[in-house]
């Protein structure tokens, strides 16, 4: 007797090639052959291309005018590739699979590969972009005003394509006009000058330009020159930073100290002091290297990793327990109004996490808080407060949230299990409680382990609850960085990679990898071990 | 046959879209523009448009700004509403790509981290400086140069229920008996939390003391190199704390909204907040009076001021109409007050702050913000909230007040390097 499961995966599908299938594989293969002939399904096809190619043309041109050639490369690689699956004939699964893959890549491979190539860089605060962006802040940021130096209201006007500053005097009223690198000189008027006068709309077409123009008080540069932010009237600037591109350095003007490229991702001084902002240049493994040594980290590493152990596996038994008694009363034929239950315990699954978390905050308030007040009577317990409690009080918001899911993979299993397997096992003599611990809940098992692993992990990485009800805390008083008795790896990571306004995203992907890492060699081992289960089928 | 056609119109839209994701995806680059080369991924704006980041309660005030500066001027002001909370990241992640506002508002705080990183650019306010408010463009100033327009100043009182205490307090003690004296359930209200207390709300007393985070430079700057927040006046406002704590004045289960919540039904006559909170005790039927903070240590109570500024990109392609629609629009009489009326925080142009003190709540919020200190907009702040408002939790539930707090200071210290 061949008892019927759900298969809830496809490793126990059948994969034997008898004639009978591959006599209905090529059947299909012909059907696929003769449909795609139609004249209407080649036009459409050649259409939908063509949209896909002109997209990815447009795409990568953009890129190649950005530089950015690997990304550029890549969608030249895939639209090659695509145009070549639809409009070889045959390679029918490859134009089933295709979409799927393109989805694939861009949801999972790129985001996966985008943080590993993170991880190896030094990008966070003060190297936010790159060289060419950090120069140009530099520049614009050592400009300042001279101080106490007039106002001069000015016009823009055009000669032959350039731009040039209509400067007033604003003792005198007397006219001069200067441009980029050309000093101020006196005329009547601009226009007997041979110069247009630019009104607000050009202007506005040109701002790159104007904005741009610096124009020299006099022949010495160091007097300072002219800019204008806003077309009407100028102020006279001094900078303190000068780039000199071919010797590619920055010169401190007022105390003459060079700083130099050294490929730290900063302009650097000979004595070490760098200045921000920075770029983002390639570091090697100096992010890994850190995360392992940090010493922020390594005080309360080994505390918060066994919490984060002691978390997710109780997280997961607390709400498999729950979840499983609930999912085997309601499976009851002898319970009424099941229906109405189910929707009912259902409801804590439906609301937002995020939401949730910070209701029960409020809830465990020791002095004003609903369990306080109203189910112990006015008691004063410090369920935030207190290192044990915060961690109960964690594990009970995690069981209301998580028990919902247990309930609702369980009830599915249970119903798979077909009845006459039990009605056999009664007619041998097993009680209740015999027939659950040795036919129902091993069944169950084979379909729910893989989901109890998943769930593991989730909560290996829950970090919505714990910064939405504890933030971690609270703290222990010997850490030097703020972490708390509720923290778990990932919040950790967060404090240490974000903390403040210093945000090191270098930093926190290695951490996330790490830790990728750990749940990978936990889940891996444990798959394996669930193998076991499937020989009951 | 349909199916046919279905699937593949499916499939020429995931992949159109997945073009555009990583098109998007490739950010950067953006770089000088030189002659206004197109960016990529520009939403297809118009010439001039001046894309700006607002939040929903500025929104409405700016709404009317924006189509008055359009007429007059031609340039399309295209306000995009964020929530404020997630401004200051979102600016530093998209500017780089080309992808963020030519204008954003925010703290002044944030000045810093945004120089920092190179994402704003320096707004020139020529001779206008001189008309505006010196707390506020004390908070702008950034080395040397102001990084935005301010448009508003915030700080906290001692906000008052006159119905339950006619005068105002002489100094903390004087508050804390005459709020028992009054017989309501607490004395005085705060809004603090189990997790990090609240420091902002506390510095008030901690400058009473005489102490403050970063010594000052002579213009009002922060010196980053030199954190003072350890030293003896700092050690006496923790010993006061602790006192406090023990006494049951600050409770740590009494947040915000508790706070506010208890004020607004009566039950506390002194409540320590901003003029964000005084609508609804209004609306709540309360008699509100705004003073000075009360002095713990002896000195003045000094808040931090918080100034709301309009903040320019070093990557706008509209600069000079930026420029234009901040020094010459958003910096007259007219749109700070049209700012003062949607928001209720003070207006930061001179002008229009005085002729808000006709209110006399906006005024006394405003004679306690003539006494506040600017809040450091250095980068190296990140850093101190943390273990500041831990500390702070500590000290009030009973840990050594002295040698918690000179800890606090050196692992402050050690990530500040």
């Amino acid at each position: 007797m061949t008892i019927p499961t759900l298969d809830t995966d496809d490793r126990a599908s059948d994969r034997r090639a008898d004639p009978a299938t591959e006599k209905r594989r090529r059947r299909a293969a012909a059907f696929a052959d003769a449909a795609s002939a139609g004249w209407k399904v080649w036009l459409f096809k050649i259409v939908a291309l063509g949209i896909v190619d002109a997209m990815a043309i447009y795409a990568i041109l953009v890129l190649v005018v950005q530089e950015q050639w690997v990304i550029a490369v890549a969608i030249a690689v895939g639209v090659v590739v695509l145009n070549a699956i639809y409009l070889i004939p045959g390679l029918l699964p490859a134009k089933y699979l295709a979409p799927g893959l393109v989805f694939l890549f861009i949801f999972q491979i790129f985001v996966v590969l985008y943080t590993v190539y993170i991880a190896f860089t030094n990008y966070g605060s003060g190297h936010n972009s790159d060289k060419e962006d950090a120069i140009t802040s530099l520049l614009q940021q050592s400009q300042t005003r001279v101080a106490d130096s007039a106002t001069y209201p000015v016009q823009i006007a055009s000669r032959d394509g350039e731009f040039f500053l209509v400067v007033e005097d604003p003792e005198t009223g007397d006219l001069s006009v200067g441009g980029n690198e050309l000093p101020l000189e006196s005329i009547s008027s601009p226009e007997a000058a041979g110069y247009d006068v630019l009104d607000f709309s050009q202007i506005l077409a040109n701002q790159a330009e104007i904005g741009a123009l610096a124009v020299p008080l006099d022949d010495d540069l160091n007097d300072g020159y002219l800019r204008t932010t806003d077309g009407s009237n100028a102020y006279l600037f001094q900078s303190s930073l000068e780039w000199d591109p071919v010797a590619d350095t920055m010169t401190n003007t007022e105390t003459g100290v060079v700083y130099r490229d050294i490929g730290t991702g900063a302009f650097t001084a000979d004595d070490g002091t760098e200045i921000l902002p920075g770029w983002q240049v390639w570091v090697g493994g100096e992010n890994f290297v850190r995360a392992v040594t940090e010493e922020s980290i390594r005080g309360p590493f080994i505390a918060v990793l066994i919490w984060t152990f002691v978390f997710a596996f109780l997280s997961v038994a607390t709400t498999f327990v729950l979840g499983l008694f609930l999912a085997v009363v309601f499976n009851d034929p002898k319970m009424k109004s099941r229906k109405y239950y189910r929707v009912i315990l259902i409801l804590p699954y439906a609301f937002p996490a995020f939401l949730s978390a910070l209701i029960w905050a409020g809830m465990f308030n020791q002095d004003f808080g609903f369990i306080n007040q109203v189910l112990l009577g006015g008691a004063s317990i410090p369920w935030l407060l207190d290192p044990i409690l915060a961690k109960v009080a964690i594990l009970i918001v995690n069981l209301w949230l998580g028990f919902p899911y247990m309930f609702l993979v369980c009830t599915g299993a249970l119903q798979s299990i077909p009845d006459d397997i039990q009605e056999a096992g009664r007619v041998d003599g097993a009680g209740v409680w015999q027939v659950f611990r040795h036919i129902k809940f091993p069944l169950l098992l084979v379909s729910v382990a893989p989901l109890l692993i998943s769930s593991f992990a989730f909560n290996f990485n829950n970090f919505n609850i714990v910064y939405m009800l504890t933030n971690g805390g609270p703290r222990f008083a010997d850490a030097s960085i703020n972490v708390g008795a509720t923290d778990i790896l990932i919040s950790m990571v967060y404090k240490v990679a974000f903390v403040g306004a210093n945000r090191d995203y270098g930093l926190a992907s290695a951490f996330s990898i790490i830790i990728f890492i750990l749940v990978a060699v936990i889940s891996y081992v444990s798959f394996r071990q669930t193998k076991v289960l499937e020989e009951l089928n | 046959m349909k199916v046919m056609n279905k699937r593949a119109l499916g499939l020429s839209a995931f992949l159109v879209g997945g073009a555009v994701v990583l098109a998007g995806c490739a950010g950067g680059g953006g770089g000088e523009s030189s002659g206004g080369t197109d960016n990529g991924g520009d939403s297809g704006a118009a010439e001039n448009t001046l894309t700006v980041w607002v939040d929903a309660d500025r929104e409405r005030a700016l709404q009317d700004v924006a189509t008055a500066f359009e007429e007059e001027k031609g340039i399309a002001v295209d306000l995009v509403v964020k929530e404020y909370e997630d401004i200051q990241q979102d600016f530093i992640t998209q500017v780089p790509s080309g992808e963020g506002p030519d204008i954003t508002i925010g703290g002044h705080d944030w000045t810093g981290a945004f120089v920092q990183d190179g994402v704003v650019a320096p707004v020139e306010l020529g001779d206008k400086a001189a008309e505006f408010e010196e707390v506020a463009i004390a908070a702008v100033t950034y080395d040397g140069n102001t990084y935005g327009l301010p448009y508003a100043i915030e700080n906290i009182a001692l906000v008052r229920n006159a119905d339950l205490v006619p005068e105002a307090p002489t100094n903390f003690d004087d508050m804390i008996a005459k709020g028992t004296a009054a017989g309501t359930e607490y004395p005085f209200v705060v809004g603090l939390n189990p997790q990090n207390s609240d420091p902002y709300h506390l510095y008030p007393f901690q400058t009473s003391f005489g102490n403050s985070v970063f010594a000052q430079n002579a213009d009002g700057s922060y010196d980053a190199a030199n954190l003072t927040i350890g030293d003896e006046a700092g050690q006496q406002f923790a010993t006061w704390l602790g006192q406090q704590g023990a006494a049951g004045v600050f409770n740590l289960n009494l947040d915000g909204d508790l706070a506010k919540e208890a004020f607004n039904a009566g039950q506390a006559p002194f409540f320590l907040t901003g003029p964000w909170n005084i609508a609804d005790a209004v609306d709540a039927g309360v008699n509100v009076a705004v003073d000075p903070i009360p002095s713990a240590g002896g000195d003045t109570a000094r808040p931090f001021a918080g100034v709301q500024t309009f903040f320019l990109s070093s990557q706008s392609e509209n600069a000079l109409a930026a420029n234009e629609f901040l020094v010459n629009y958003i910096a007259t009489p007219e749109v700070q007050t049209a700012l003062f009326e949607a928001g209720g925080r003070a207006p930061a142009l001179t002008e229009s702050f005085e002729a808000a003190q006709t209110d006399p709540i906006v005024a006394g919020f405003a004679a306690v913000g003539a006494e506040a200190v600017p809040m450091p907009s250095i980068p190296q702040m990140g850093a101190v909230w943390d273990d500041w408002g831990t500390t702070e939790v500590a000290i009030i539930q009973g840990s050594d007040p002295v040698s918690s707090w000179t800890t606090m200071a050196e692992n402050i210290q050690g990530k500040i390097g």
